[in-house]
C-alpha cells in the first residue's frame, strides 16, 4: 500500500533514468542520509570513533572490492595492501607538501593506489578464478614488504609508523590528534556518500555492463565485442583507487596512526567477507556487508556482560572468534546471494503488502 | 648495482658449494613441509571443489587436539589414535552442518564458508586447548650429523620419509582402491559419479577425514618443529602459492611445487636478500608463483582449463 510506484509517471528521459525510480525510496534515501549527518548530535565518542567511523571506511573498501569482485568477477585478495599504498602515500604527500587540502591528498594517494592495482591486475588477463585469488596475495604481501622496508614512505622515521598530522579544512582540525570525532565521522561520511554515488552510476552505464558481461562469461563478452583487458584492467584501477581513499581515511580520519600490520591479510579477508555477506553485485550490500562485520564483535563483546554471564577474557575472545565464524557459514547457508538480496524480496514484499501476492 | 643482483650471487654459490647444497637442502626440506599441508588442500580441492581455506587450521587443532590429549597423561599412541578419531568426527560434523546446505553453490560462496570454518575451529580449538604456544614432543630424533660435510638434522630427514610415506600411501589408496576409484572418479565429475551410484556425502566424509588425518602429520611435523601456536595456522597462507604452482589438482604437483617453492625461498632469502633488505621470505614464494602462472595459468601440473562459451 506505501510502497508501490503506482501512479508515478515520468514525463522526460532524465526522469526515467534516475539513480533511484521510485519516490519513497528516494525519501529514505533522504532521511537516511540526514539521519547519518545528524548522528553526532546523538552518539557519544565511543560509538562515532570505534563503530561508525570504521564502518563507513570498511563500506567505502567494500564498494571498491565489489566493484572488482561482484562486478567484474574477478577475485582479490590484496584489498589490505591496496589500501596501505593509499594511507602511506597520503602520508607521505601531505609530509611533504603540507599546502595541499587533505581531501586532494586523499584522492592523489587514490590515483597512486589504483596505478598498483593496474600494476597487480595485469595477471588477470592470464589467470583467472583462484588462481587468480593466491596471485593477488602477492600484492597483498609484497606491498607490505616494500612499505616496511623503504624508508621512504615513512620518512625515515625510527617507528616506522605513519602518523597522521594535524590539518585544517575551512578552518576545522580534520586529521591529527586534536581533530574532534564528530568532524573526522563528517568528512568520513561526505567522501563515502559521493563515492557511493559515483560508483552506482559507474555500475548502471556503459562501463558496469561491461565487467558484468566479464563476469558472466568472458569470452562470450569477447565475442560481442567487450575487450577483456581494458574492462579488466579499468575494473582493478578503479577498485584499487576506493581501497586506496579507504586506507587513506583509515590512517587519517579513524586511526590516527598505522604501520603496515593494520594492512595485513585478515583486513583483506575481512573485507571480502563484507562484500559476500552483503550481497555480490550490490553497492548497497557493501553497506549492509559492512555494518555487519563491524557491528557483530561488538554485540558479541558487550553481550556477555548484559545478559549477566562474565568469563575469563581469553575464553570470551574465542568464543567471540566462533561465534563470528559460525554467524558467517549460518548467513551462507541461509542467503548465499547476501543481505541485499533478503532486502530486494522485503521489497517485494512490501509492494504487495497487504496482499500476499 | 646490476653486478651485485646478477653475478655476484652465483659467484657465491660456486664459491662455496658445500654452503650452497645445505642451503638446498634445507630448503627441500621446508618444500616438504608445505607440501604437507597442500596435499590436504588438493585433496579436497579434487575431490569436491571446494577451496579449503581451513586446512591450515585444521593443522593448528590437529596439533593442539594431541598436545592436549598428551598433556593429559594420555600415552603418544592412544593420543594419535584419538586425534584421528577426533579428526573424522570433525569431517562427519562439517558435511553434516556445513557442506550438505551449500552443495551447487558458486566456488567462491564456499570458500568464504571455509575461511568462517576456519574462525571456528580456530576459536573451538583454543578455547578446549588453551591459547598459549605449548611444546609437542612426540619422541622424533633431533640430532644433527655430517654427511660429506653437509651438515643433516635427524627430524627433517624424517619428517621427509613420513611426507614421502604419506605420498605413496594416498597415491596406491588413490589407485588400488575401491573407495579411491570413487573418489577419482567424483573428481572428474560429480553427476556421472552420482549417476553410477556413488554415494556423493560419504566420498566428501571420506575427503575430509584423510585431509584431517593429513594435518594430523604435518601439524605434528609443524609443531615439533616450532610449537603449537596460533601461528601454524599461517602456514596455509604458505601452501597456497605451492598449490597455484603445481596445480590445484594435482597431488605430485603438491609435492614438487613444495619443492620448488622451498628450494626458490631459502635460496633467494640467504643470496638476494640482503641486497634488498632481506625478509623477502614473505612475498617471494607469492611472486614466483605469479610469474609461473603467467606462463602456465592452470599451473605446472594441473588440469588444462578448456574454456567454451
Amino acid at each position: 500500500m506505501i510502497y508501490r510506484e503506482a501512479g508515478q509517471f515520468n514525463t522526460s528521459y532524465a526522469g526515467d533514468q534516475r539513480v533511484f525510480p521510485i519516490l519513497q525510496d528516494r525519501w529514505c534515501v533522504a532521511a537516511a542520509i540526514l539521519f547519518a549527518y545528524a548522528i553526532p548530535l546523538l552518539a557519544n565518542e565511543y560509538w562515532l570513533q570505534a563503530v561508525l567511523i570504521p564502518f563507513l571506511i570498511f563500506a567505502l573498501a567494500a564498494i571498491g572490492l565489489n566493484l572488482l569482485t561482484g562486478y567484474c568477477g574477478q577475485v582479490s585478495l590484496g584489498t589490505g595492501g591496496f589500501m596501505a599504498v593509499g594511507g602511506y602515500m597520503t602520508y607521505k604527500i601531505t609530509t611533504n607538501i603540507p599546502d595541499i587540502n587533505i581531501i586532494v591528498v586523499f584522492l592523489i594517494a587514490g590515483l597512486c593506489a589504483a596505478l598498483v592495482g593496474l600494476v597487480f591486475g595485469l595477471p588477470s588477463l592470464r589467470i583467472k578464478g583462484f588462481y587468480l585469488a593466491v596471485a593477488t596475495l602477492a600484492a597483498q604481501f609484497f606491498i607490505g614488504w616494500l612499505l616496511n622496508k623503504v624508508g621512504w614512505f615513512y620518512n625515515y622515521n625510527a617507528s616506522g609508523t605513519i602518523t597522521a598530522p594535524p590539518r585544517e579544512m575551512f578552518g576545522i582540525v580534520v586529521t591529527g590528534p586534536h581533530a574532534s570525532a564528530e568532524v573526522r565521522y563528517l568528512v568520513a561520511l561526505s567522501l563515502v556518500i559521493v563515492f557511493a554515488l559515483v560508483a552506482k552510476n559507474l555500475v548502471r552505464g556503459k562501463v558496469g555492463r561491461g565487467w558484468m558481461a566479464i563476469r558472466d562469461k568472458d569470452i562470450a563478452a569477447e565475442i560481442i565485442g567487450i575487450r577483456p583487458l581494458q574492462t579488466k584492467l579499468l575494473a582493478f584501477t578503479i577498485s584499487s583507487f576506493y581501497c586506496g581513499v579507504a586506507g587513506a581515511m583509515t590512517v587519517f580520519l579513524w586511526l590516527g596512526s598505522a604501520e603496515t600490520e593494520a594492512f595485513d591479510i585478515f583486513l583483506s579477508f575481512n573485507i571480502l567477507f563484507m562484500v559476500i555477506i552483503g550481497g555480490l553485485g550490490s553497492i548497497l550490500g557493501s553497506f549492509l556487508g559492512a555494518a555487519f562485520i563491524t557491528l557483530v564483535p561488538v554485540f558479541l563483546t558487550n553481550a556477555p556482560p548484559l545478559i549477566g554471564l562474565s568469563m575469563p577474557i581469553d575464553v570470551q575472545k574465542h568464543i567471540e572468534v566462533m561465534l563470528f565464524g559460525s554467524l558467517i557459514i549460518f548467513f551462507l547457508i541461509v542467503e548465499p546471494q547476501g543481505l541485499a538480496r533478503l532486502w530486494q524480496i522485503t521489497k517485494e514484499k512490501l509492494r504487495l503488502w497487504p496482499f500476499p501476492y | 648495482m646490476l653486478y651485485n643482483f646478477l653475478i655476484a650471487p652465483f659467484l657465491d654459490m660456486a664459491g662455496s658449494p658445500v654452503f650452497f647444497a645445505e642451503v638446498v637442502i634445507s630448503g627441500l626440506l621446508t618444500g616438504i613441509m608445505y607440501s604437507l599441508v597442500a596435499l590436504g588442500f588438493v585433496l579436497i580441492f579434487k575431490a569436491s571443489g571446494v577451496f579449503n581455506f581451513a586446512q591450515g587450521v585444521m593443522v593448528l587443532f590437529a596439533a593442539l587436539t594431541l598436545v592436549g590429549l598428551m598433556e593429559r597423561g594420555v600415552p603418544v599412541w592412544l593420543a594419535l589414535i584419538l586425534t584421528a578419531a577426533a579428526m573424522t568426527a570433525l569431517a562427519f560434523a562439517i558435511e553434516r552442518i556445513m557442506l550438505r546446505h551449500l552443495v551447487n553453490q558458486e566456488g567462491i560462496i564456499l570458500f568464504m564458508a571455509t575461511i568462517g570454518l576456519s574462525y571456528v575451529l580456530q576459536g573451538l580449538g583454543e578455547t578446549l586447548w588453551g591459547s598459549n604456544v605449548k611444546r609437542l614432543d612426540v619422541g622424533i630424533p633431533n640430532a644433527s650429523f655430517e654427511i660429506g660435510g653437509i651438515l643433516l638434522n635427524e627430524f627433517d630427514l624424517f619428517a621427509a620419509a613420513s611426507g614421502a610415506v604419506l605420498v605413496t600411501v594416498l597415491a596406491v589408496f588413490f589407485h588400488y582402491t575401491r573407495i579411491g576409484r570413487a573418489l577419482r572418479a567424483v573428481a572428474d565429475d560429480h553427476q556421472a559419479a552420482l549417476s553410477v551410484g556413488i554415494p556423493l556425502k560419504n566420498i566428501w566424509i571420506i575427503v575430509w577425514s584423510v585431509a584431517g588425518v593429513v594435518g594430523l602429520v604435518a601439524g605434528i611435523m609443524w609443531g615439533a618443529k616450532s610449537g603449537v601456536q596460533f601461528s601454524l595456522s599461517l602456514i596455509a597462507l604458505k601452501a597456497l602459492p605451492v598449490l597455484i604452482l603445481g596445480g590445484f589438482t594435482s597431488v605430485p604437483g603438491a609435492i614438487v611445487g613444495g619443492l620448488i617453492i622451498g628450494v626458490g625461498e631459502k635460496v633467494a632469502e640467504i643470496y638476494w636478500g640482503p641486497l634488498v633488505g632481506g625478509a623477502i621470505e614473505t612475498w617471494f614464494a607469492y611472486m614466483l608463483a605469479l610469474a609461473f602462472l603467467v606462463f602456465r595459468p592452470q599451473g605446472l601440473f594441473g588440469e588444462r582449463i578448456i574454456e567454451r562459451v
